[in-house]
């Protein structure tokens, strides 16, 4: 038995304190040695890291890989920068707009997706990004269709790069904390029991479908809120940002970090937008290098990153 | 004797024209252990689907400790005190034993929906897993993931989490299925050491397995009972040894 009372900060164990407090000290630290450009790269990262963070709670605890979570992602894009350049509201309130729209949008997806699983819920979720994806390049006067919106969404005191930047890492680190306490929670073991044996979880009194529908309802908050920090990122939004590919990268993105290891989401999200900056400067072929990538991960390390790096200190920690 | 726990009256499960329990009456006393033998394909876990709820009777009453629950399902049966284990193993392979545990104890419990809670279990939580991973004797395993464990283990899991939602009833489907004979031993420990005031129906293809453990056998056939007697009767039994043996042939 583990005992109970085992000191706690936070819930967190010490050691997991210490860490998570030296990793958030050495990013608030990074703009001082960085340039603009690089700090820009930066806090795509922390964003689209909350993406794919997001992408994790389905995929690694409930075991359903979402492929319409870039469409939740960048509804709340839409409606961000709708909301400021269009109907002139401030700021925060659209913000806030977003991201309820993108956990009505994931609410839906769930009322249609939870009831099934494997490759049925890949291709449901893909078919129904794709339907976001159509609705936004179709419906010209309000999402300005191909084009896109350009709209001046970041507040006055987030205007410089680096401001926005800690900004954006507080906002990360808030919500991977309340990420971390949503998958650990009796809930999110419920998702995870629902991973392991969907009929053992009927049988011993669960409404399935029902906690499948939470679980992806707070899934779609948080891709939500990762939406809305991109709109005040590029201050633009074009169907790009709802496309398909949008939801695979988050998937990738997760994959290359480890999935079910949740902050694994950070170091993948790192690895791809690092590759594809410094692959683009050399060549157009991004997309090429990008499969080779993948190809190599699912033969070396198909736990990802970060569950590779756990299985070998595990196994240095057996060895005598 | 003292009062029944559990009255089935003429129960039939039919599937379309099949019948797999034709209209069984079968009456359990509180804490009896009671084996239900028969050979494959005679009704046996039909039979616990109908008294467990997964498969409701097509016709027929069961009363549970003074309630009619024939129209229940499994999980409001559970709620009164009715709790089964599975022939074949179904538990969360990835998670800890401890994991394992938890999942089964608050599946009747509103604790189930908090989203940002605490993970760990409380004192009586805590409580009531100890005892029931004891009663299983795989307390000292808690903190290992199940699929590291050993079929036999896993097997006295499947009884523990059966266990710890402290049932009036317990319903072992062939609990010893698949084991090596010394694993069956334990089983067969784990299931004689039950606190005596739950009531055990247990199914099981192994006769000796099962004749050691109980108080009183059916045996059942073609989805009827065949015999009801104490386990010494049973092994002289014609019927039985016929429905077992096949018929003895004349010469």
């Amino acid at each position: 038995m583990t005992p109970a009372s085992k000191s706690r900060i936070l819930g967190m164990t010490a050691r997991g304190a210490t860490t998570a407090a030296a990793i958030l000290i050495v990013a608030a630290l990074l703009p001082l040695g960085l340039s603009s450009y690089q700090v820009g790269l930066a806090t795509e990262i922390l964003i689209f890291g909350i993406l794919a963070m997001s992408i994790d709670i389905l995929a690694g605890f409930a075991g359903r890989t979402s492929l319409g979570h870039g469409a939740i992602f960048g509804v709340s894009t839409y409606v961000v920068v709708y909301m400021t350049s269009q109907a002139e509201m401030s700021p925060w309130l659209a913000l806030l707009l977003g991201i309820a729209a993108a956990t009505v949008v994931a609410a839906v997806f769930a009322l249609l997706a939870v009831r099934t699983s494997g490759v049925y819920f890949l291709l449901l979720t893909l078919a129904l990004g794709m339907i976001i994806w159509g609705v936004c390049l179709r419906w010209t006067q309000v999402t300005g269709g191909e084009n896109g919106m350009r709209g001046d969404v970041r507040p006055a005191i987030l205007v410089g790069q680096s401001a926005f930047y800690w900004a954006v890492l507080a906002c990360a680190a808030v919500v991977s904390y309340a990420m971390w306490r949503f998958v650990c929670s009796p809930f999110g073991l419920t998702l995870r029991g629902i991973r392991d044996s969907e009929s053992r979880m009927r049988s011993l009194g669960y409404n399935v479908p029902l906690h499948l529908f939470i679980g992806f309802s707070v899934s779609g908050v948080f891709a939500g809120i990762a939406g809305a920090l991109y709109a005040m990122f590029n201050n633009f939004v074009s169907p790009s940002t709802v496309a398909l590919a949008q939801s695979v990268e988050g998937v990738l993105m997760m994959i290359a970090g480890g999935v079910g290891t949740l902050f694994g989401a950070f170091v993948g999200a790192a690895a791809i937008i690092v590759l594809e900056n410094i692959v683009s400067s050399y060549t157009q072929r991004w997309l090429m290098v990008l499969g080779i990538t993948f190809v190599l991960i699912m033969i070396f390390a198909p736990e990802g990153i970060i569950g590779k790096l756990r299985a070998i200190f595990s196994r240095k920690a057996k060895a005598p | 004797m003292s009062e029944p726990i559990l009255t089935l009256s003429d129960v039939t499960v039919a599937f379309d024209a099949l019948k797999a329990v034709d209209g069984v009456s079968l009456t359990v006393p509180r804490g009896q252990r009671r084996a239900i033998i028969g050979p494959n394909g005679a009704g046996k876990t039909t039979l616990f689907n109908a008294i467990a709820g997964a498969h409701p009777p097509t016709s027929g009453k069961v009363m549970f400790n003074g309630n009619d629950v024939s129209e229940l399902p499994p999980h409001r049966r559970a709620r009164l005190g009715i709790s089964r284990t599975f022939q074949i193993t179904n538990l969360f392979p990835t998670l800890s034993v401890q994991d394992n545990m938890m999942l089964a104890l608050r599946g009747l419990k509103p604790k189930k929906f908090s989203l940002f809670g605490a993970p760990d279990p409380d004192e009586a939580e805590a409580a009531r897993i100890g005892s029931a991973l004891k009663a299983a004797r795989i307390a000292e395993r808690a903190d290992v993931i199940v699929k590291e464990m050993s079929y036999g283990e896993q097997r006295q899991l499947e009884i523990a989490i059966a266990l710890v939602t402290t049932p009036t009833m317990l319903l072992l489907d062939e609990p010893a299925a698949g084991l090596s004979p010394s694993e069956r031993s334990m089983i067969a420990e784990v299931i004689r050491s039950l606190d005596p005031a739950i009531t055990v129906i247990l199914i099981e293809h192994d006769m000796d397995l099962a004749l050691g453990l109980v108080d009183h056998v059916t045996c059942m056939f073609e989805g009827r009972v065949l015999v009801e007697e104490p386990p010494e009767g049973i092994r002289r039994n014609a019927k039985v040894q016929e429905v077992y043996l096949g018929k003895p042939r004349h010469a």
